[in-house]
């Protein structure tokens, strides 16, 4: 933030009699604002996407009422939903019940902050940026616990408790299976660990093909990540058909809005991450987008993050609309006994090939070979 | 916090699930205590469908009950109707035309299929699976299709009467119907493939909920439940009725293919297995479907002779049978309905000891109750 400041003042010197810290401010109100309004804008679109994919697969239309084919119907759901009465249950704990929403949003918004949308295009690029996420989005575990128990609702704290167990759990398959990208970059700044993917094309340099540790990495995080984000086949604290739906079920109107766009901002969160650590982030195939000029380099490497990070969503909602769901003890299980095992191993495997082949990949290794 | 266990001790909770609960397929009310996940005690509460169907039964004729057995399971109004108008026939010993009879047979497999089509759905949807249930409706869409054919209604049909049914098949509804078992034959694979052998779906399903043979028969289940604990057991081919001692067919029971015999899966893959089953009882039946009379001379004043009796078919969710006691007049002078979702939610308690709160569902599913039927 500081460094684009400095480089804005260069740029227009009018700027300069302007005391530096209302510039940063200024920037910094200005970035989380897009960020927000992508957020937000993303909750919306993203759950007619996913409705219409879930139309597509079950042999039905979907939504098709509010404007030409329905594109609408989200702005409609979203009026309704800030217009919808507000309610909170007599017996409720009314501080905490207020309180939760924000925890889950936060948690999920803040996460933004370090994604690498392109080049140039990170509202902060944070030194220890995958730590960060990790951080920020355990604040749900928080928010989700509150508005289980302060709802007062046996569903809904069974749905608390089944979300803290399974969060806290799978925190840490998710962490150990980024490890790998972090391992390969050394750095855990995540615009570092997308730079270090450059190579051989924008394809062959992903973290995806550097050996055959990080390739199950990747299915390891995106296994571990649906669960922590608690979508099909893991969603069991909302198991509609068990808890009706679960930890938010006595939430109405904009608060239960929180808890659906951060459910939105989780996936897209979870897309953006596998998508920078093992797709390659902003790189943009067959083209070196570092090199072009600011303007295309960031507009281009945006589109080919955003492609790859929405081709993954896709690919959440497909498998939420095939999947069945597992039981409680089952999720736990294939935490602890399959997950965690597993991706430690490919953690040590990954460490094993680096210190062996010096860091140099499977496609690198084939690249030297015909010089 | 060097606080004794004492001072921090767990107690059971208890847990309303329903009336108003989306897996417990209509009002049934199930008193849950629970160890935090794990069930202590499932008690069922049934009763909020009550409608008195045996009294009204007392007070209507004969014939007036027809519209009455439609409501019993509306999933399998067929069914339901056309073991009414078999009972009532075996009490006055009417004669029904066999055309009559291939009819009848014809729409009870047709609402087998539909039926079992909505219990598979229903059932992978509470598991979570929303999608094969939007494709087993696709496929129910176009049972009702003929049905409306047939009768012009698409859920509570009143089709047969005592003596045969309300009106011959219209010209094409036969073909329509081949039309149709050629179209669904192959999406019984389609389901398999999509979900039924899902390691997910197997592994929710495997080991749940056994009930063995000897319990079934203790109990009483009857239909697709008992079947599922490998008890070969049915009235279509042990208490041959109507014209299927005519038409050749499997009895399908369960294996204990995935899990242990009698558990959940082995009950949803005998639904599955009796669709294919009844395809080809249908092409059969359409292939020897004879020419004539549908209705048989019944008097307008119908009244059977005093006496007694107890007709039982097979209905989808298992033994359907009318008790009917005559007086001579055109009333029946008791009515009793035995059905098979009663009979099946009396193991529900024994069943779910110890299970977890989401394989209720799972039980709930499998044994395929449906509250009309249990409460009437």
């Amino acid at each position: 933030m500081e460094s684009f400041v400095h480089s804005l003042v260069k740029a227009v010197p009018v700027l300069s009699g302007v005391p530096m810290w209302t510039l940063t401010l200024t920037a910094m109100i200005l970035s989380a604002a897009v960020l927000l309004v992508f957020a937000l804008t993303f909750g919306g679109v993203g759950s007619y996407v996913l409705r219409k994919v879930a139309g597509d697969i079950q042999a039905r239309i979907g939504p098709n009422r509010v404007g030409p084919n329905g594109i609408l119907q989200f702005l409609a759901d979203g009026v309704k939903l800030v217009l919808k009465e507000d309610i909170i249950p007599a017996k409720a704990d009314r501080f905490l019940f207020a309180l939760a929403p924000y925890f889950v949003f936060v948690g999920s918004f803040a996460a933004f902050v370090v994604l690498p949308f392109g080049v140039g295009l990170i509202a902060s690029d944070l030194n220890i940026g995958v730590y960060y996420v990790m951080a920020v989005t355990s604040l749900v575990v928080v928010g989700v616990l509150l508005a289980g128990w302060a709802s007062n609702n046996k569903w809904a704290l069974l749905g608390g408790m089944r979300a803290a167990a399974q969060i806290v759990s799978y925190e840490i398959p998710v962490g150990m299976a980024l490890m790998p990208a972090v391992l390969i970059a050394g750095s855990l700044s995540l615009q570092d660990i997308v730079r270090s993917q450059g190579g051989l094309l924008g394809v062959f340099g992903w973290n995806l093909f550097h050996n055959p540790f990080t390739f199950f990495s990747f299915f390891l995080y995106f296994t571990a990540a649906q669960a922590e984000t608690n979508q099909t086949p893991f969603d069991l604290p909302e198991a509609e058909s068990e808890l009706v739906s679960g930890y938010n079920v006595e939430y109405s109107g904009i608060r239960f809005g929180f808890f659906f766009l951060a459910e939105f901002g989780d996936m897209f969160v979870v897309a953006a991450l596998a998508t920078a650590c093992f797709l390659g982030g902003w790189h943009i195939p067959f083209l070196h987008a570092e090199a072009l000029p600011a303007f295309w380099g960031n507009l281009l490497s945006l589109g080919a993050f955003l492609a790859k990070a929405f081709a993954l969503v896709l690919v959440m909602m497909w498998i939420r609309w095939t999947l069945p769901r597992l039981r409680v003890d089952q999720l736990m299980r294939m935490a602890w006994k399959y997950l965690v095992p597993l991706t430690f191993v490919n953690l040590l495997g990954v460490s094993l090939w680096l210190l062996i082949f010096k860091g140099k990949g499977i496609p690198q290794m084939i690249a030297s070979l015909f010089g | 916090m060097n606080r004794p266990a004492e001072a921090l001790p767990t107690q059971e909770m208890l847990i309303n699930m329903g009336p108003q609960h989306p897996s417990t397929h209509g009002v049934l009310r199930v008193l849950l205590r629970t160890d935090g996940e794990v069930v202590v005690n499932a008690r069922p509460d049934v009763g909020y469908l009550h409608r008195a169907l045996e009294k009204i039964g007392e007070r209507v004729t004969y014939a007036q009950f027809m519209p009455f057995t439609d409501r019993l399971d509306y999933l399998a109004s067929m069914n339901c109707n056309c073991a009414y108008a078999w009972s009532v026939e075996k009490l006055a010993g009417i004669e029904v035309p066999e055309r009559a009879e291939y009819i009848r047979v014809i729409v009870c497999e047709l609402n087998r299929i539909s039926s079992h089509l909505i219990s598979f759905g229903s059932f992978t949807a509470d598991m979570g699976a929303f999608t094969p249930f939007l494709y087993s409706i696709r496929e129910r869409e176009r049972v009702n299709d003929l049905f409306e054919m047939v009768c012009g209604n698409r859920l509570t049909y009143n089709y047969a009467r005592i003596g045969g049914v309300s009106a011959d098949a219209p010209p094409g509804f036969l073909e329509k119907t081949k039309e149709f078992l050629d179209y669904f034959e192959p999406k019984i694979d389609e389901y398999n493939n999509l979900i039924s052998y899902n390691k997910i779906f197997v592994h929710r399903l495997a080991n749940v909920a056994v009930v063995t043979a000897d319990e079934a028969v203790a109990y009483g289940l009857t239909g697709p439940n008992l079947r599922g604990s490998g008890v070969a057991f049915d009235l279509r081919r042990d208490e041959p009725y109507s014209v299927y001692p005519k038409l050749d067919f499997k009895v399908c029971v369960g294996t204990g293919e995935r899990g242990r015999l009698g558990d959940c899966f082995d009950r949803y893959m005998v639904r599955i297995n009796e669709m294919r089953e009844s395809v080809k009882i249908l092409r059969q039946a359409i292939a020897q479907i004879p020419d004539g009379p549908v209705l048989a001379k019944v008097p307008r004043l119908f009244k059977p002779p005093a006496g007694e009796v107890y007709f039982r078919s097979e209905c989808p969710r298992g033994e359907t049978g009318f008790y009917l006691v005559s007086d001579g007049t055109a009333n029946p002078s008791r009515l009793k309905i035995r059905t098979g979702s009663f009979v099946s939610m009396n193991i529900f308690e024994k069943v779910t000891v110890g299970l977890m709160i989401a394989d209720i569902v799972a039980v709930i599913g499998s044994l395929d109750i449906i509250l009309p039927e249990i409460d009437r």
